[in-house]
């Protein structure tokens, strides 16, 4: 078995990408897109910019809160770069930096975790001779689908504004264009190493992504596939978002469990069933989420890490698992959000949300209409974007999908989530563009606007950030973990609030070690960047490697030996022999092989087994034979026989040869590695046949 | 001399168990179905139904069977609910909340959510009806539903370490599921109700291609052929079309949910299609709130209704208003969709009351109606006149129609779904008794395959499948797995011959894959049984190769050779023109070839090979094989030198006395 990490990924929106090799099987996990890279390229400029009113912007600077779960900052904006350094020109997408390194047509299965790691699929899917099996869960395609339409529909304002793109290589990729470009800005394009170049591709069609979704086999959580016969796939609720994943894979030889990130106790998804993935002999580990928070306290940047307010006991034990800790934390940053969102809405400023996390923002709806409606603000709710409604009819009618506390709402007749009240009193309003007519009609300020794209370069954020930039009573909330700075850079000068939040996104790092205690495999693969992080005592039962990017890692084998059934009809033909010096018993066995199920199977055939009488013969002998022996025993037989001994032919080894007068005619003749029996006839030849056999080893 | 011994004790052991079926309800019957099935020390019970047309004991499953002191927690593992109809799920409350049982209780999402309104429904009836004792509360239903694990369609749920279930799609109403249960090796399918047909709202029945001891099926429609339910449906949209057009008011008396919302999607689609702007009314028990479980819930619809989610759900009923009392006496055509569904009291019944005595009106009832109610009046002839009570009598002058439209697969399906599963052995149950007589007869004769078709309480036991785990060596598997080709080739001479002989153009190479797995089965103390390759066994035991042949010389007389050559070769039309001792091996492999059925005869110009017998001219003066003694005529006769080994001890005799019948036959 081996195991390559293809990239580790970076955050929620980019998941890790790997690829591993069983059972004669190239699995790829998650083919994601890297669209934080976006941020090097210029919006489209629009029209209007908000003007800004002077008596506003004396604003106060946004006070963090003292609360220890979530740190809030107003954004400081520096100038290490400027507007201008930006791209102007329709952006390139940037794909796992190695995955372009590997040839596609040798992957045979894909399995696809979230939404947001199916985002860059319509590329490989694209490719002739690419035929890997795709899998993911339905949500997770239909998800996934609609995300990358509105990828393609938003892209379409740049095609409008660029004209059509040239088949040609842009000339920004050029090296001597790239040389005049800021560091920072040549980094995102060429990575650390300057391998990454070749990642870039233009955005594929709305076609591409049709066509993509047809090749895709989509599975309920614990439904089980079977890949060729030998791999049984399935997939279970990872807890991150709705229709996310882990995966459990089980071979003749080894069960794997594969974690990507996931959350114990979400408030809308199904929550994180790692009992599924219990007593697998393999943990791939690739929630690499604790990582990225830790990153975040390397770039300066304010927000909490998982470590520095956790109050959790270390309880290796199940129940620590599922303590409520994160999930009321998680709350308590929505609150806080939506206090935040209401002050700004007091002071007549308008709230403006790209954040595309559909869980944080179906429960951001629910909050922030419940608290308007506590503090009777009478504020209209916008959800701009060419597959919201879509989306947010989707969510309602998949309760299967969903959390404990949200199927308590199906089996009570209500509504899985509120936002179909709420589109129905008129509180909520869905359009597909900023440029809607319906939208122009109702629009209200200050409002409360919920749109993509979280990396402010795509879709009706650009427009509404232009409008309301200037304005300081106006709040931006951004999540973290991405580069703010270059994000708001065409938006200068910002005398907008913005509001910063981390969301939960994975395992915590205190949880990673009683997890693994819970799951209990044999082997654990972890990244490198966690062996610092999760110290193991040599108590541990199991062998943990350590994974980094693009190497190879090769797992050794577990057992020698496959699993394997037997049919009982089969087995009732067994004629055990028992080998006493070895203490064994032995038998002889026959059939058809069959591979199904990911175990093999061993059916007695359609051909009914030779003839009895051969049935019980042993074909195979081994030993020495005694001479003295083979004759008395023929002469119980009734058979009599005279030895002549050494007929060696070439002197070395002498055959000895048996005469046989009585009753018939026979010759038995004893080599070293070999019988030859010769008699006048079959009954004759048979008895012999016995003798020889009683006194040798044989099956 | 090592001792060795046959048959010894094996640490490997069989058990010889069997798969122990009673039917406690829906035996020979359409009634209450329950059938608790014993497998592998696991005891599950699928549907908890109850009979309507019975109010005493009768009407539940004899639960005592289960277990004679009550103690069901011990005697079942669990409960498998198929679909949320009464007479599947009818008589749960009263075996969780009165009967005791704690144990684990499985259902799909969709009959977890409609089950509780259907169950209350008919608590209702049964209460206000009759005054009677309740078997259950409304207390209780709430409290069953809280025990009740929801499964989805095709996940896989492990019950228990051994017992694992999963559910499949049977399109019969929403939610209706059949389901797989496996435990070890044995697994079986219980159906419930199916439809292998897809409706207007359903799909039709999907399963996976599984390996099963046993399936139960329903047998409602065990011996019709039906046609679509289109036709069916189309009807009862023109009777409602030709009522309103005339001005009529339309009644149709349903529970909260399921009839009411099938019918609901039935008409609206019909309004759309034939804009028509006649509204149709809910009643107050029937609130719009109801169809948000099916608004929800509609990715178990059919694939035409599921696509039209994000747009407008098909549920969200454009057409559909709330009705008022007020309006029971107002003027002009309408549809009343009205609670409870058998007309037996309650809001049904008083614009019953109203609309019955004009025959420009229309009512439509279902299927089933409880014994009592002014439904199941209608229903038995066309009455005119009703008692409502002792006192009152209502003249009946509406017309009546009767929904036919029942979403059982039919004689064809249920065929077509045991020829798909191929399981073991079949168990009808939900059918009447002579019809299921006759599908028994058919399943057993068209597919080969043992059915039974028990009557309640009644026992049937059928053996299961089992498989024995062992190990395999890596060597074992891919020999095993290797194409073990066997080419069987024309020798040249013969060729031209043999393919004349037919008439027919025969292949110079024929291709068989022969892949057996063949290896030892080894079992030591302590260790796990193992599976290795012959080759490997001998290096496991560090013991070398003793090789047993058979060998045999002996003499043909070669005047009969020439005559066989004669009359065999020279008949063709190009004769061989060879002689002499060159050409007698060919003409023992024209012989064999003749006379020897099956079996792969190969001629490689120095010896004839059949399977692991050789045989070749011996030219030796004095070979040691020649045991025979030679003919008199000992000049005339050639010698054949054969060698084989064990494995073809049979095959080298016959061939053997072949040859040498052919030479003595002529002496």
């Amino acid at each position: 078995m081996k195991f390559t990490c293809l990239s580790k990924g970076g955050g929620f929106h980019f998941p890790p990408c790997h690829v591993l090799n069983v059972c004669g099987f190239r699995i790829l996990f998650d083919c994601p897109l890297d669209l934080s890279a976006l941020t090097i390229f210029s919006p489209v400029p629009t029209g209007y910019r908000a003007v800004v009113d002077e008596k506003d912007s004396d604003c106060q600077p946004y006070s963090t809160l003292d609360s220890d779960c979530v740190t809030w900052k107003r954004q400081k904006i520096g100038k290490p770069l400027d507007a201008n350094d930006l791209i102007c020109a329709v952006p390139w997408y940037k794909i796992v930096k190695y995955l372009h390194l590997w040839n596609v047509s040798f992957i045979d299965v894909v399995l696809i975790s979230s939404p947001m790691g199916m985002l860059g699929l319509p590329f490989l899917t694209r490719i002739k001779g690419f035929s890997a099996k795709i899998y993911a869960t339905e949500v997770t395609a239909r998800l996934g689908q609609l995300m990358m339409e509105d990828l393609v529909s938003m892209h379409m304002e740049f095609r409008q504004f660029y004209g059509p793109e040239g088949s040609t290589f842009p000339r920004w990729m050029e090296e001597e264009e790239l040389d005049l470009r800021p560091s920072a800005l040549r980094e995102v394009v060429l990575g650390k190493d300057g391998a990454e170049l070749g990642g870039w591709m233009p955005l594929y069609s709305a076609a591409d992504v049709k066509h993509c979704l047809q090749k895709v086999q989509t599975l309920r959580y614990a439904e089980e596939v079977c890949y060729n016969g030998k791999l049984v796939i399935k997939a279970f609720s990872s807890g991150l978002e709705i229709g996310t994943c882990n995966w459990s894979i089980n071979g003749p030889k080894r069960d794997i469990a594969f974690i990507s990130s996931s959350i114990f106790v979400p408030a809308h998804a199904m929550s994180f069933d790692y009992h599924a993935l219990q007593g697998k002999d393999i943990v791939l580990y690739s929630d690499l989420s604790s990582l990225d928070t830790m990153e975040g306290i390397e770039d300066g940047y304010s927000f909490l890490t998982t470590d520095s307010f956790s109050t959790l006991s270390w309880e290796e034990s199940a129940q620590s698992l599922l303590n409520t800790s994160e999930h009321l934390e998680e709350r308590e940053k929505l609150y806080y959000l939506c206090s935040c969102a209401a002050d700004s809405l007091k002071a007549s400023g308008s709230v403006l949300i790209p954040i595309n996390r559909l869980g944080t923002f179906i429960q951001l709806l629910e909050q922030i209409s419940a608290s308007l409606e506590s503090s009777s603000l009478k504020v209209p709710i916008y959800v701009i974007s060419s597959v919201a409604e879509e989306l947010l009819a989707y969510t309602n009618v998949i309760p299967e999908w969903l959390c404990k506390e949200r199927q308590e709402k199906l089996f009570s007749g209500e509504p899985l989530f509120a936002h179909v009240e709420l589109i129905k009193d008129n509180k909520l309003h869905v359009f597909p563009t900023v440029h809607s007519p319906k939208l122009l009609i109702n629009w209200q300020e200050p409002c409360i606007v919920f749109c993509p794209h979280w990396c402010l370069r795509l879709g009706p954020v650009v427009h509404l950030l232009h409008r309301w930039s200037g304005d300081p009573n106006s709040l931006l909330v951004l999540e973290s973990g991405h580069d703010a700075q270059l994000a708001l850079l065409p938006f200068q000068p910002m005398e907008m609030k913005v509001l910063q939040c981390s969301f939960l996104s994975g395992i915590k790092l205190p949880k990673i070690l009683p997890l693994l205690n819970v799951l209990q495999p044999k082997i654990t693969l972890l990244p490198e960047d966690l062996r610092q992080k999760v110290r193991f005592t040599n108590v541990n039962p199991f062998s943990v490697f350590h994974y980094s990017e693009n190497k190879t890692l090769i797992i050794p084998s577990l057992k020698d030996s496959s699993e394997l059934e037997i049919a009982t009809d089969l087995a009732f033909q067994f004629q055990w022999r028992n080998l006493k010096h070895e203490n064994m018993n032995i038998t002889r066995l026959k059939g058809e092989l069959h591979v199904a199920h990911g175990k093999h199977w061993l059916h007695s055939g359609n051909k009914p087994s030779k003839s009895n009488s051969s049935k019980s013969r042993p074909l195979l002998h081994w030993g020495t034979p005694d001479l003295e022996t083979l004759l008395s025993i023929l002469s119980k037989m009734g058979i009599n026989a005279s030895v002549e001994q050494g007929v060696g032919v070439e002197g070395s080894k002498k055959a000895c040869i048996v005469h046989v007068h009585d009753p018939k005619k026979a010759l038995i003749e004893i080599g070293d590695t070999g019988t030859v029996i010769s008699a006048v006839d079959e009954n004759l030849a048979s008895l012999i046949f016995e003798a020889m056999d009683s006194i040798l080893d044989g099956i | 001399m090592k001792a060795r011994q046959r048959g010894s004790q094996k640490e490997i052991k069989f058990h010889s168990m069997a798969i122990e079926c009673l039917v406690l309800g829906a035996g020979q019957q359409v009634g209450k179905s329950c059938v608790v099935v014993s497998m592998n020390g696991k005891r599950i019970m699928f549907d908890c139904g109850m009979d309507m047309a019975y109010h005493d004991h009768r009407r539940h499953p004899d639960f005592s069977r289960i277990s004679e002191y009550g103690d069901f927690d011990k005697a079942l593992t669990c409960i498998v609910i198929t679909h949320f109809h009464l007479d599947h799920i009818g008589a749960l409350p009263y075996f969780t909340e009165v009967c005791g049982y704690r144990g684990p209780i499985y259902m799909t999402y969709p009959t977890k959510a409609l089950a509780p309104s259907m169950l209350e429904d008919y608590r209702k009836v049964m209460v206000e009806r009759r005054g009677e004792e309740e078997q259950f509360t409304s207390e209780h239903i709430v409290e069953c539903m809280k025990k009740v694990i929801a499964v989805d369609v095709k996940q896989t749920v492990q019950v228990d370490k051994d017992l694992m279930i999963r559910a499949y799609y049977a399109g019969h109403v929403l939610g209706a599921a059949m389901f797989y249960t496996k435990v070890g090796d044995s697994a079986i399918v219980y159906t419930g109700d199916y439809n292998m047909t897809p409706d207007r709202h359903l799909g039709a029945a999907q399963i996976d291609r599984l390996q099963l001891d046993l399936l139960i099926t329903e047998s409602t429609y065990a011996t019709t052929i039906r046609d679509s339910k289109y036709g069916r449906e189309a009807e009862f949209l023109k009777a409602v079309h030709k009522c309103v057009l005339g001005g009529g008011k339309v009644l149709i008396p349903t529970f909260a949910l399921g009839r009411a919302q099938e019918l609901c999607i039935l008409l609206e689609d019909y309004w759309e299609r034939m804009n028509l702007k006649i509204p149709i009314y809910f009643s107050s028990g029937l609130t719009m709130q109801a169809n948000m479980y099916y608004k929800m819930l509609i990715s178990w619809t059919s694939q035409k209704v599921k696509e039209t989610y994000s747009t407008r759900n098909a549920f969200d009923f454009k057409h559909v208003l709330n009705f008022d009392r007020s309006m029971i006496s107002a003027p002009g055509p309408c549809v009343l969709f009205a609670t409870p569904g058998w007309i037996s009291g309650g809001f049904s019944l008083e614009v019953f009351k109203q609309w019955a005595p004009s025959e420009m009106n229309l009512i439509t009832l279902p299927g089933y109606c409880a014994a009592g109610t002014i439904g199941h009046k209608l229903m038995s002839g066309k009455p005119s006149k009703i008692d409502l009570d002792k006192d009152t009598q209502l003249d009946v002058r509406c017309q009546i129609h009767q929904l036919s439209f029942s979403p059982h697969t039919d004689a064809k399906g249920i065929m077509d779904l045991v020829k798909f599963l191929s399981p073991k052995h079949v168990i009808l149950v939900h059918g009447e008794k002579p019809k299921m007589a006759t599908l028994k007869g058919r399943i057993y004769s068209e597919l080969g395959i043992r059915c039974d078709d028990p009557a309640n309480n009644e026992t049937v036991c059928i053996p299961s499948t089992h498989h024995v785990e062992v190990g395999a060596s890596n060597t074992f598997i891919r020999s095993s797995l290797n194409p073990n080709f066997n080419f069987s080739k024309m020798s040249s001479e013969d060729e031209s011959d043999s393919r004349l002989k037919d008439g027919k153009f025969m292949p110079w190479l024929q291709v068989k894959d022969e892949r057996a797995a063949e290896g030892i089965l080894v079992e030591e103390k302590g260790k796990r049984a193992k599976i290795v390759h012959l080759d490997e066994f001998l290096l496991m035991l560090g013991e070398k190769k003793h090789d047993i042949r058979f060998a045999y010389c002996f003499p043909i007389n070669t005047d009969n050779l020439e005559d066989t050559k004669s009359t065999d070769v020279s008949s063709s039309s190009n004769a061989l023109s060879v002689s002499g001792r060159s050409s007698w091996l060919p003409m023992l492999y024209i012989k064999l070839s003749d006379e020897l059925s099956g079996g792969n005869i190969q001629y490689f110009g120095e010896q004839i090979q059949v399977e692991s017998f050789s045989v070749s001219l011996c030219l030796k003066d004095r070979c040691p094989y020649r045991i025979v003694d030679s003919p008199p005529n000992k000049c005339e006769a050639v010698f054949f030198c054969c060698a084989w080994s064990i494995a073809d001890e049979k095959l080298a005799w016959k061939i053997i006395s072949i040859l040498e019948n052919r030479n003595y036959g002529t002496l």
